[in-house]
């Protein structure tokens, strides 16, 4: 294929890629270091109320935002550095807190707390996920063959589903007196409150993703399983192997491809996790990164965007992005080279 | 096919993994059908602490909306009927030749059908089984409580068909664009072997690991004041691109493009390029070999990529709560709204209606795709 037939076929594709992913990325980079901020002035300004005799005047400095011909709110930007960086890390407080021997109180920063919950989320996940899959797609290759179907149908709902909605659907099974707290209770004969335990809410968050991804992991594995070779299974029965052995030597080997592809997906998702913290609306407990950086991006209350803490934050995120994708970038480019 | 003496499975063995098998079925879909129980139900029912009176419903029944076993076995007839000429008919109904001649007679064909069912399961069945009911004795008595009421709310007093024909919007817009761009692009791909087609597939491998937030963190301030920033270029007319949902789509299709270009591209390879070859032998240009000899091969391929391009879309929240403004906001930002005011828990099943109502659309899809949902999640996987 010629180049510029090439061009023409991948052309909007590119452009599409470069205009809303390629620039966003530049433009977060260079803002993570700026701060735009409304021009304020100190105006005097006397205030009088009604008094006896004289008005009571008290005279005070307010800082008034500037305005242009338009009425619109003067802004400048600045280059300010790390300091949106060192804003959203608090390396002062997690100093002092080591200092300290409060190693404890570094969980009470947003972004070290999204940190830690990011990390156990997307690390305790992972082998669940896989264990699962792999599981449900054995059991299913196991099933009668009229079954199947249906049963695939059924196993893909739970990925298909909006994961906000997912995560709803399993908070309301829990939340305040969901049907399944209730079960508890009558199991335990105690009273609990699943809502405000943040080890609770931890615990259904990861639930609520195994749930979710497994399908996925399963759906994989049950056309891996389709392609074993059987002679090679039938040679592992005369040397003697165990159903378990033929599971450890032969099966699982032959899916090894497929657990490094799920395990990437899976990393790469997991560290992105969103909808969770609004299914279960556990912003006060557990935040996960991408949840800190869109807080920053919302509008508070005076309607200011902290575009450039954002950045910062977001930018901090793309390190853990960089770490997961280096071991399968290196192998790809090594391929490239070989192949 | 006989299996072997050796590889037939003790009896334990077999149970344990039957056993478990309806276990994670019961785990899958036992939330769903949970918030489908209770989002027919009063509220009273709805939250009630024994699991029976939220399926049965007796507090809404006494209420006098409930269906007798007679309703019930029709109910489900239609429905079972319905479902089974739903998937052996409106497949083979696109007609005609050529994709967009063939997307559209099936629309059509499925909103025909959608109507239908809606006459005879909405208004055909009552009307018949109103009489019926009044003459079957212990039949005719309604058993299970059920009520409308909270769907009833959701779409007509608040108005949830606005956030739906936006949702319609963005993925009807996001589907077209993503598919293609992304058709075109997976093709080149697919038929180049130049290290250039190898960079731009491993740059949007990492372009696809990026999390949303980084991009929308980059179009906030650029969207927000947008018309400022094009005004050189446009003048006055130049728009504020924050809230409308056709920089949504644009953003939305973009976000897709590894992901559709990735996968697009591996169906490409399924295709023989002695196909391509001959089609050029013949005297066809590669745009003409493409239109005329690939994409007609191409179809399951595009249809389960799109099928993934629409489940981004209609799945969305990030993008579409940061980027859209309440008046044109999608299905799934909306219902953040129900539970975050929940008070009292009438607006609770409200929000479980409105739940419902978004994963109904879902639910047809998986069932009328699940060949191609299947086909394209394991595309990508079993060639590593």
């Amino acid at each position: 294929m010629k180049f510029r037939t090439f061009a023409m076929f991948v052309g909007p594709s590119i452009f599409l890629m470069v205009l809303f992913i390629a620039a966003p990325l530049v433009s977060v980079f260079l803002q993570s270091f700026q701060i735009t901020q409304p021009v304020v002035e100190m105006q005097e300004v006397e205030t009088c109320t009604a008094g006896f005799l004289t008005q009571t005047c008290t005279t005070e400095t307010k800082t008034v935002p500037k305005l242009d011909e338009f009425g619109n709110i003067v802004t400048t930007t600045e280059w300010v550095g790390l300091l949106s960086y060192q804003r959203v890390l608090q390396l002062d407080a997690v100093g002092a807190a080591i200092s300290s021997g409060n190693w404890g109180d570094i969980l009470n920063i947003d972004f070290w707390k999204a940190l830690r919950f990011t990390l156990t989320f997307t690390l305790i996940t992972l082998p669940f996920v896989i264990g699962m899959g792999l599981a449900i797609a054995m059991v299913v290759n196991n099933a009668t063959k009229s079954m199947k179907g249906p049963v695939i149908f059924v196993s893909l709902l739970p990925f298909i589903i909006t994961p906000v909605i997912g995560a709803l659907s399993i908070r309301w099974l829990f939340y305040g007196d969901g049907i399944v707290t209730v079960w508890l209770e009558a199991l335990f004969d105690t009273n609990l409150s699943v809502a405000a335990n943040g080890w609770a809410v931890e615990f259904l968050m990861m639930f609520y993703r195994v749930w979710h991804v497994a399908p996925f992991a399963f759906v994989i594995f049950y056309a891996g399983l389709q392609t074993v070779n059987q002679d090679t299974l039938e040679s592992a029965i005369i040397d003697g192997a165990s159903r378990f052995d033929r599971l450890r030597y032969v099966i699982v080997p032959h899916l090894m491809p497929l657990i490094v592809f799920i395990t990437l997906i899976h990393l790469m998702d997991a560290y992105r996790a969103f909808e969770e913290v609004v299914g279960f609306s556990s912003q006060a407990q557990r935040i996960t990164l991408q949840w800190l950086t869109y807080d920053l991006l919302q509008p508070d209350d005076a309607g200011n965007r902290a575009i450039s803490r954002a950045s910062a934050s977001a930018m901090l995120t793309m390190i853990g992005i960089v770490i997961i994708l280096m071991p399968p970038l290196r192998r790809t480019w090594r391929d490239h080279k070989g192949g | 096919m006989s299996t072997p003496k050796a590889l037939q499975q003790p009896l334990t063995l077999k149970l344990a993994s039957n056993a478990f098998l309806i276990f994670w079925l019961l785990l899958a879909v036992f939330p769903l059908f949970w918030i489908l129980a209770m989002s027919f139900k009063s509220p009273v029912d709805a939250f009630s602490s024994s699991a029976l009176d939220v399926v049965i419903g007796p507090e809404t029944l006494s209420r006098g909306n409930g269906l007798s076993a007679l309703d019930i076995i029709f109910g489900v007839v239609v429905l079972w009927v319905s479902a089974r000429l739903a998937m052996r008919w409106l497949m083979p109904m696109a007609a005609g030749d050529g994709l967009i001649q063939r997307v559209f007679s099936w629309l059509v064909a499925c909103l025909g059908f959608g109507l239908l069912f809606v006459a005879v399961f909405f208004f055909l069945l009552p009307w018949v089984l109103g009489p019926l009911n009044d003459i079957a004795g212990p039949l005719g008595r309604p058993v299970l409580g059920l009520t409308t009421e909270h769907y009833n709310a959701v779409w007509v007093e608040n108005e949830f068909w606005r956030n739906f024909s936006n949702s319609l919007i963005v993925t009807a817009g996001v589907v077209t664009i993503s598919l293609t761009v992304g058709t075109l692009a997976g093709y080149g791909l697919a038929r180049s072997g130049s290290n250039l087609a190898f960079w731009i597939l491993v740059i949007a491998l990492v372009f696809r690991a990026l999390p949303p937030t980084v991009l929308v963190a980059g179009y906030l301030p650029a969207f927000v004041n947008s018309a400022e920033i094009l005004r050189p270029w446009l003048g006055e007319n130049a728009p504020t691109l924050y809230g409308q949902p056709l920089a949504v789509i644009a953003v939305l299709a973009s976000i897709n493009q590894p992901f559709t270009i990735w996968m697009l591209r591996s169906f490409f390879q399924n295709i023989p390029t002695d196909l391509d070859e001959a089609a050029r032998v013949d005297g066809c240009t590669h745009f003409q070999a493409f239109r005329w000899v690939i994409m007609p091969v191409m179809w399951p391929g595009v249809i389960t990529t799109g099928l993934f391009s629409f489940l981004l879309a209609y799945n969305d929240f990030l993008v579409t709560s940061l980027l859209l403004d309440q008046s044109n906001q999608t299905m799934v930002p909306a219902i953040a709204g129900y539970f975050n005011r929940e008070t009292t828990t009438t607006d609770q099943v409200e929000a479980v209606a409105a739940a419902v109502s978004i994963t109904a659309p879902l639910f047809l899809l998986v069932m009328v795709f699940q060949r191609q949902i299947v086909s394209g999640l394991t595309a990508g996987a079993v060639k590593g």
